[in-house]
């Protein structure tokens, strides 16, 4: 009846779990208790999670990505500790099959259910803001995006409570796990989790690359549109490129699980290699997917907070293109181990060696601007020049991870760990904490406390090099990535140091925890009565803050690059007396979340083998689909009276301000 | 061509509103382009696998180009059926878009029901997807193209529905181009099976 799901399945005597569990469930019901007491969940269904606003939805996938920072931070200083303690063939205190499941989860976690949440949800907040458009081009699709990638954070959540996570590493290597090495649920549910918020992941990419190539305003030429959104465009590329091979072997690993299959087994003839170049022909380009929109936050901020245009917005273009191809060329780095020959490693060692100089031309576009402009030391600038120092210290140690024969050292110690954190923490987490700092007014319509961010930045930033500095000194050592304990009792003090830095980190998350209650406190002081606190240069600022749901009352036009800017410098009163139209806007749908419901269901009870309520769920998918398919009630207009009372309001704001 | 068809009867739109349908096509050709992603990894797979045949059939023991053929043709000849249908919508002769699609639509269910008694065959010698690397790679790459047909099958019969409650609209007019660009695709995709996997491995 239940397939191979049993009350043994969760697991009574661990501890840690529990009592991780007993918070999470009192959490979660002190959270449902007070919705339903205030009688807000009318309000959160209609206003949140049906809408089709991209500003709403870019909010959520926040929401969801910093709860998820939790989780996987709590993972990081679990092993951490660990390590600290776990000296000389010490126990320490989690054994070797959590400590397993914990590394995977803190990796699976971080980048599908923290970086691209956040990347994709700035995406959301700022691109149609950016290109003057009123919504994306697939709303409904974009709603849908959305709850598929949050019913996956769900099932992520459930392993830890029923049955178990993967014991694999991030990327679920075969033949490991494969079902002769890993016969539990915890490969089925990486699995799933990510093929549902692959799916959702795809749907976005094609999505943004439609908006952002169909929905441009008037005169916005592609080489007139800001950085972020060519940025943005570029990551969306490699996402309908490269997710689509994620999908195919997970697929395959799949169907060697459940049906017996030898893509990847060792007999049958079977090639696991073929796994791990499938894994990284999705996984390198996935990189520069959180990456280049994160090149795109530093490039507005340093703009906007130096009062100067982008130095080489044309090279900063092509670089970001050059990334964009360039990133396919290179997976066979992450494993030049595997004894392709010579000729093969050095080709990819020499790709990988050549991405450096597009990353090079933005570092010093990035200075160049900063150069004679008269830049203002805002938390986001804190943020970003704390990314050009320590991201071009990462992308140094990668470049000597690039070199095939220093590779073969280095291959699965501590340098790569400490390596890809330190391009990912440097670039991507403080890109999005820059982001999230700079666009917050726009979407909420007051500023975050400064004083807070900056405590934030200089936790994040001191915590980052005292956490990871000493992980490449003991790959010197000689010490090897996802172990458990270790012989050497000299180690220990370096091991006690990155704990420290650790904990540096966590104080950084706490600061950004006050800095939010802080300035919602404080959201009538900080409040952002014009909608451009920033004097900013590009059309998000051009509108009211937060933006009205249909983003402009007269679609903006467009004349060069910065174009807000340069029409803050001639004069605001040429469109004012334009009658307003009435506006085409999409309805609202249930169709999403219902949709992606069925697939958690469908998700679970395949991790689990319940077949007849798999079977629930994929009809349960298929119906509310075709459900969605035969309603035509999916759009209307709002009245120009509408539109003018809206505006008004906000033109009384602004005077009564002034 | 497929584009310019909705231009024909469009309803005329407020001049700042996009062009939705036009947006809904070229967003389906997006996707399109990621759906042969997938195809690409499956025909590597295959490349990489084929000798993997672990002492079994190779593909020369078990294919039967014939039978084969005959499946193509059938495929094929529902493109062409296909292309006549959106002739017709292009001409608003409703009736002979539902006559269109569902000759098309028996057609790709023949071609369905063919692949499915080749698999069961298969099977049933004792040549199952789970016998060697060669067979878990060519089930998994046909079984891809052919659970696409079966859903182009589905979506027929959708279309063949909403044609009839609602007519040639704005809403259906998009859908009937995106899904023959799907037939399509599906057709091209097997051509390169054929080559590729049938008649390579057997030749």
């Amino acid at each position: 009846m239940f397939g191979k799901l049993t009350l043994d399945a969760i697991p009574y005597h661990e501890p840690i779990i529990m009592v991780v569990a007993a918070f999470m469930a009192i959490g979660g019901i002190a959270l449902l208790g007070a919705l339903t007491y205030y009688r807000k969940w009318g309000w959160l269904w209609h206003e949140w999670f049906t809408s089709v606003d991209h500003k709403k939805l870019g909010i959520m996938y926040f929401v969801v990505a910093l709860v998820m920072l939790l989780r996987g931070f709590a993972d990081a200083i679990m092993m951490r500790t660990q390590l600290a303690m776990a000296a000389g063939g010490a126990a320490g205190y989690l054994p070797p099959e959590h400590y397993d499941q914990i590394f995977t989860a803190h990796g699976v976690i971080m980048i599908f259910f923290v970086a691209m949440p956040m990347v994709i949800g700035l995406m959301n907040l700022v691109v149609p803001l950016q290109i003057g458009a009123r919504d994306v081009a697939f709303p409904f699709l974009n709603n849908l995006s959305f709850w598929l990638f949050a019913v996956s954070a769900v099932l992520v959540n459930i392993s830890l409570v029923v049955g178990e996570f993967a014991k694999t590493g991030w990327l679920a290597y075969a033949p490991l796990s494969g079902i002769e090495f890993s016969p539990g649920v915890g490969v089925d549910y990486w699995i799933w989790a990510l093929q549902i918020s692959g799916v959702g992941t795809t749907l976005t990419g094609i999505n943004f690359f439609v908006t952002i190539l169909k929905m441009r305003t008037k005169g916005m030429t592609m080489f007139r549109m800001p950085i972020f959104t060519w940025t943005s465009l570029c990551a969306n590329v490699l996402i309908i490129a490269s997710f689509p091979i994620l999908t195919a072997t997970v697929a395959l690993l799949t169907l060697d699980r459940y049906f017996g299959m030898h893509f990847f087994t060792n007999d049958f003839g079977g090639n696991m290699m073929m796994y791990v170049n499938l894994i990284w022909a999705w996984g390198h380009p996935e990189v520069y997917i959180l990456i280049l929109p994160a090149f795109g936050v530093f490039s507005e901020v340093i703009a906007t907070f130096a009062r100067k245009r982008l130095f080489g917005y044309n090279t900063m273009v092509w670089a970001t293109v050059a990334i964009t191809l360039l990133s396919f060329i290179v997976w066979l780095h992450h494993f030049f181990t595997m004894g392709a020959g010579a000729n093969v490693n050095a080709f990819f060692g020499i790709m990988t060696m050549i991405i450096a100089i597009p990353t090079g031309v933005k570092v010093f576009n990035w200075l160049f601007t900063i150069f004679r402009g008269s830049l203002e030391l805002t938390s986001p600038v804190l943020w970003t020049l704390g990314f050009i120092i320590t991201f071009t210290l990462g992308g140094m140690t990668g470049v000597m991870l690039a070199v095939p024969a220093a590779n073969f050292v280095l291959h699965n110690s501590l340098f790569v760990i400490a390596h890809f954190h330190n391009v990912i923490i440097g670039g991507v987490v403080f890109g999005m904490m820059a982001g999230l700092t700079y666009w917050f007014p726009k979407a909420f319509g007051f500023t975050l406390s400064e004083k807070w961010g900056k405590r934030s930045f200089w936790c994040w930033f001191i915590g980052f090099y005292v956490a990871f500095m000493p992980l490449y000194v003991l790959s010197f050592f000689g010490a090897v990535r996802r172990m458990q304990s270790y012989a050497n009792p000299e180690w220990q003090p370096w091991m006690i140091l990155a704990w420290v830095g650790a904990v540096i980190i966590m104080m950084g998350i706490a600061c950004t925890i006050i800095q939010f209650w802080v300035s919602i406190r404080d959201r009538k002081q900080n409040a952002d009565i014009t909608g451009d606190p920033w004097h900013g240069r590009t059309l998000e600022w051009s509108t009211s803050s937060p933006a009205p749901f249909y983003n402009f009352a007269r679609l903006p036009e467009v004349g060069d690059i910065d174009s807000f800017w340069s029409q803050k410098q001639r004069s605001k009163e040429q469109l004012e007396d334009a009658p307003y139209t009435d506006i085409h806007m999409p309805r609202n749908t249930v169709a999403g979340p219902i949709i992606s419901v069925f697939a958690l269901v469908l998700g679970f009870a395949l991790v689990w083998h319940i077949w007849w309520l798999a079977a629930v769920g994929a009809l349960g998918v298929v119906a509310s689909f075709l459900a969605r398919v035969f309603n035509d009630d999916i759009d209307y207009y709002v009245p120009a009276a509408e539109v003018e009372r809206i505006e008004r309001e906000h033109q009384q704001r602004l005077e009564a301000q002034a | 061509m497929a584009t310019d068809t909705l231009h024909h009867g469009a309803v005329a739109e407020p001049h700042e509103h996009h062009d939705a349908s036009g947006t809904k096509v070229f967003g389906f050709w997006v996707y399109l382009m990621s759906d042969l992603v997938i195809f690409g990894a499956l025909f590597a797979t295959y490349a990489v696998l084929m000798k993997g045949t672990a002492a079994g059939p190779t593909a020369a023991d078990i294919f039967e180009l014939p039978f084969v053929l005959v499946e193509t043709f059938l495929l094929l000849l529902s493109s062409f059926t296909f292309g006549m249908g959106v002739l017709a919508m292009n001409a608003e002769r409703i009736g002979q878009v539902k006559a269109w699609l569902a000759v098309t639509f028996l057609l790709g269910a023949a071609f369905v029901g063919m692949e499915v008694y080749e698999f069961q065959h298969l099977i049933h010698q004792g040549n199952g997807p789970d016998q060697s690397a060669f067979l878990s790679s060519f089930f998994t790459l046909v079984g891809t193209h052919g659970v696409h047909v079966t859903v182009g099958l589905v979506w027929i019969l959708v279309m063949l529905i909403q044609l009839t409650t609602k007519g040639l609209t704005p809403m259906t007019r998009p859908r009937i181009v995106c899904l023959s660009l799907f037939w399509h695709f599906l057709d091209i995709v097997w051509i390169c099976v054929f080559s590729f996997v049938y008649l390579m491995g057997v030749l």
